[in-house]
């Protein structure tokens, strides 16, 4: 089982500074780790901390969260939630049993291409050896009752008064 | 023409929400007039065999408070479901787990350890715990316990679920407009939390003293401060849970100088309480030095027991690693 298991990471990349040096490190035809799905958001600032907990909990073994230089963020500081946000989340993930290193935040510029590769790998790494997370999914909540629910959010309009 | 017939039940809880019946106070004439109680073993002296010779759907609603942590408690919570055209999950306990779901942070084997062991008041030099199934002489009688699961969850993790009331307790207010709904068919889709779906900061008396930017420089404890009786307590640094809980309950523990605890759970679109709660209070955070940050995450003194007091056992995580994560073994 252990010889076949591959790091599954999810990595949420703003659009802007981390992604684009992703993509940079794509053109410049840089070799890294395979083991992270990236996900664009259009800021750091946007990760919800359900994010990281849903890819956890559906399956990801860590998670990369990339976000442009204190002082860069396109939209002036949603950088900065997203250290206060994924600060207080990992003492959650601490005392929840969950090793804080699974999760990773990294200001990533445009430009720095070779620091994604190196990120990346760094991360299948660390990842590899804390093995596999394997959380236990919680029992679902009812489907009729949750697919109502559903649509009493879409509608907007839930709630008895 | 006869009158519905209503059941209330508790699982694991403290028997506050029996309380907040008795708190309907007058009203509750008004329900004991409009419907049959057949069940009730808190207050009345009924059966589980009473139950078990009911027509399935005989039970018009049906009240459920309390999480569910024990074999006892599933088979009752499925038997009234087979019993009750409408199951109603009534407090937080049953609706995401409340307090007894924060159990989650250990597992059977931890509490029985430390409940009947290791706890400074016990003595049990013989270390004894509860067996399901132990059988006495040679007569062959058996005494039975119900085993206790692992984990604690919530009603609708165990059966379907038509409707929520939330609350530790619920709010009386929701509770009459939930039972004259019920009465006057006419309710919301099912699944729906009977409860109106925005922010408590929306109906909370401070309000007007919000500023339009909150922005802390430091995190206090109620007993740290003297607190000012008008100002919204987030701007006095308290860590109140408002702007991520569901409204409904008119704020009676801000106005008496407490922040929100975050009992009536999220609104519709979050579906996990204390992530989200933890997002905006870490989005109201006035710092951007790294270090700064870090220490003032660290005067939250207990995240799990902040953020999800009420919703362990309905969150993302739900429980505990019980191994520590970690390569298999």
């Amino acid at each position: 089982m252990s010889e076949q298991w591959e790091p599954r990471v999810v990595a949420f990349f703003c659009t802007w500074c981390t992604y684009t040096a992703a993509d940079l490190a794509g053109i410049s035809r840089m070799a890294y780790a395979p083991n992270a799905r990236i996900v664009r958001v259009m800021c750091s600032g946007r990760i919800d901390p359900q994010f990281v907990l849903k890819a956890l909990a559906d399956g990801a073994d860590g998670v990369l969260i990339g976000g442009c230089h204190p002082g860069d963020c396109h939209y002036q500081s949603g950088n900065y939630k997203a250290l206060r946000r994924y600060t207080l989340l990992k003492r959650v993930l601490t005392e929840m049993g969950i090793e804080p290193e699974r999760v990773r935040l990294e200001w990533i510029s445009a430009s720095e291409g070779d620091r994604v590769q190196k990120v990346m790998n760094e991360m299948a790494e660390q990842i590899r050896r804390l093995g596999p997370l394997r959380l236990e999914r919680p029992p679902k909540p009812h489907r009729a009752a949750v697919k109502e629910r559903e649509a009493v959010a879409v509608s907007s309009q839930g709630g008895a008064r | 023409m006869s009158k519905p017939k209503v059941g209330f039940y508790w699982c694991a809880s403290c028997g506050g929400c029996e309380e907040a019946v008795v708190d309907l106070a007058e009203d509750v004439l008004k329900v004991v007039e409009a419907v049959e109680i057949v069940f009730w073993p808190v207050a009345l002296d009924f059966k589980r065999s009473d139950v078990e010779a009911m027509k399935d759907g005989e039970l018009a609603a049906c009240f459920v408070n309390g999480a569910i942590r024990t074999s006892e408690q599933e088979e009752m919570a499925e038997l009234l479901r087979q019993k009750s055209q409408l199951l109603i999950a009534f407090g937080s306990c049953s609706h995401l787990g409340g307090v007894p779901g924060l159990a989650n942070l250990w597992d059977r084997q931890a509490i029985f350890d430390y409940v009947y062991k290791e706890a400074p008041s016990v003595t049990n030099p013989d270390g004894v715990v509860p067996q399901e199934r132990l059988k006495l002489g040679s007569n062959g009688y058996a005494l039975t316990l119900p085993a206790f699961r692992d984990t604690v969850r919530a009603l609708d993790q165990v059966v379907e679920v038509d409707y929520y009331l939330p609350g530790c307790p619920p709010p009386v207010k929701l509770i009459v407009n939930a039972v004259m709904a019920i009465l006057d068919n006419k309710l919301p889709p099912k699944g729906t939390v009977l409860a109106p779906d925005k922010a408590l900061c929306e109906e909370c008396p401070r309000k007007p003293t919000k500023p339009d930017k909150l922005a802390l420089k430091e995190l206090k404890r109620p007993h740290q401060i003297q607190i000012d009786s008008e100002k919204c307590l987030l701007a006095q640094g308290l860590l109140c849970l408002g702007p991520a809980t569901r409204s409904g309950c008119e704020a009676p523990c801000v106005s008496a100088n407490m922040p929100c605890t975050g009992c009536l759970g999220p609104t519709s679109r979050v579906k996990d309480y204390g992530a989200k709660a933890l997002s905006a209070i870490a989005s109201l955070i006035d710092s951007e030095d790294e270090k700064e940050i870090a220490n003032l995450m660290e005067q939250i003194v207990d995240p799990i027991g902040t953020f999800y007091r009420y919703s362990l056992p309905a969150s993302l995580l739900h429980r505990r690693v019980p191994h520590k994560g970690g390569a298999p073994a």
